[in-house]
C-alpha cells in the first residue's frame, strides 16, 4: 500500500476515534465508531489480512454497532446536559492517558526492528480464510470450542439480564 | 516506505485516545465505545505483527489472525453482556451516568 493512502487511513481511524471520545451526543458517537472502524479495516486489508478486514466490518461496523444504536434509540438518550466538570479529575485522566502514549512511543523508539519495513511475501493471501481456518480447527480446536461456549453462555445470560423480574 | 513502526504508532494512539475516553467519560454507552477502541488498536498491532513475521513458506503468520478471530468473538459476547446489564440498570435508575451508580463505592 502507498504511503499516502496508509496515512490518510490512519488519520480517519484516529480523527474519528477521538470523535467518540469528544462527542456529547451518543449517537454521533456510535456514528463516529463506525467510521473508524471501516479506517481500521482498510488498515488490516493493507495488511494482507483480508479476512479480518472483512470480519472487522461485519462484525463491528454492522452487528456491533447497530446494537450500540438500538440500545441508544431504546433508552432515549438525549444530549447529556452538561454539568459542572471537575477539571482536576479530566486533567488527571487525560495526563495518565497522556503518560500512557509517551510511554507506548518511548518503547516503540527503542525497538529494533521498528524501523523495518515488511518483507515481501511469496504469493497474493487472497486464500487466507482457507489458511486461517485450517490453522483454526487444527492448532486451536479447543480454544475454539470454549469460544463456542463462551458465546452460548452469553447469549443465555443476556436473556436472563434482559427479562423482566417476576413482580 | 510504510514501517512496523507507523502501524505501532497508530495502534498506540488509538488505544491511549480509547483510554481517555474509559477515563473521562461518564456516559456507560460510550464508555463501552471506547473499550471497543481499545481491542481494535491491540488487533491492528496483532495484524502488524502477523504481517511483518513472514513464515518461511512466504506468508504471513496466521497465529495472529487467529488471536484477532478469538479476540473479535469475545468482545461482541462483552459488548452483548454489557449492552444487556446498562439496560437492566437503566429500567432500575433510569440513567447511564456512572456518577449516579454509586452504591458499591466505599
Amino acid at each position: 500500500m502507498s504511503p499516502f493512502l496508509f496515512w490518510i487511513f490512519a488519520l480517519l481511524t484516529l480523527i474519528f476515534g477521538a470523535a467518540v471520545v469528544v462527542n456529547r451526543n451518543p449517537v454521533a458517537s456510535a456514528l463516529s465508531l463506525v467510521v473508524s472502524f471501516l479506517g481500521l479495516a482498510a488498515l488490516f486489508m493493507s495488511l494482507d489480512a483480508f479476512f479480518v478486514g472483512i470480519i472487522q466490518v461485519l462484525v463491528y461496523a454492522g452487528a456491533v454497532m447497530v446494537l450500540f444504536l438500538f440500545i441508544v434509540m431504546l433508552l432515549n438518550l438525549q444530549t447529556e446536559e452538561r454539568r459542572r466538570i471537575n477539571w482536576l479529575a479530566a486533567a488527571g485522566g487525560i495526563g495518565v492517558a497522556v503518560i500512557l502514549l509517551v510511554q507506548i512511543c518511548f518503547v516503540i523508539g527503542h525497538f529494533q526492528a521498528a524501523v523495518q519495513t515488511f518483507p515481501p511475501l511469496a504469493r497474493s493471501t487472497t486464500d487466507d480464510v482457507w489458511n486461517i481456518g485450517a490453522l483454526l480447527f487444527r492448532d486451536y480446536n479447543l480454544p475454539f470450542q470454549i469460544v463456542g461456549v463462551l458465546v452460548l453462555v452469553a447469549t443465555i445470560g443476556v436473556v436472563l439480564l434482559s427479562k423482566r423480574a417476576p413482580r | 516506505m510504510i514501517t512496523l513502526g507507523d502501524y505501532l504508532l497508530v495502534s498506540g494512539i488509538l488505544f491511549s485516545i480509547g483510554f481517555a475516553g474509559v477515563m473521562l467519560r461518564r456516559n456507560l454507552i460510550i464508555i463501552l465505545m471506547s473499550l471497543e477502541l481499545m481491542l481494535n488498536a491491540a488487533n491492528l498491532s496483532l495484524v502488524a505483527f502477523s504481517r511483518f513475521r513472514v513464515d518461511p513458506g512466504g506468508l504471513p503468520n496466521y497465529n495472529a489472525q487467529v488471536f484477532v478471530f478469538f479476540i473479535v468473538t469475545v468482545a461482541a459476547a462483552e459488548v452483548a453482556v454489557g449492552l444487556a446489564i446498562l439496560v437492566a440498570l437503566f429500567r432500575l435508575r433510569q440513567t447511564t451516568d456512572v456518577k449516579d451508580i454509586s452504591s458499591l463505592k466505599f
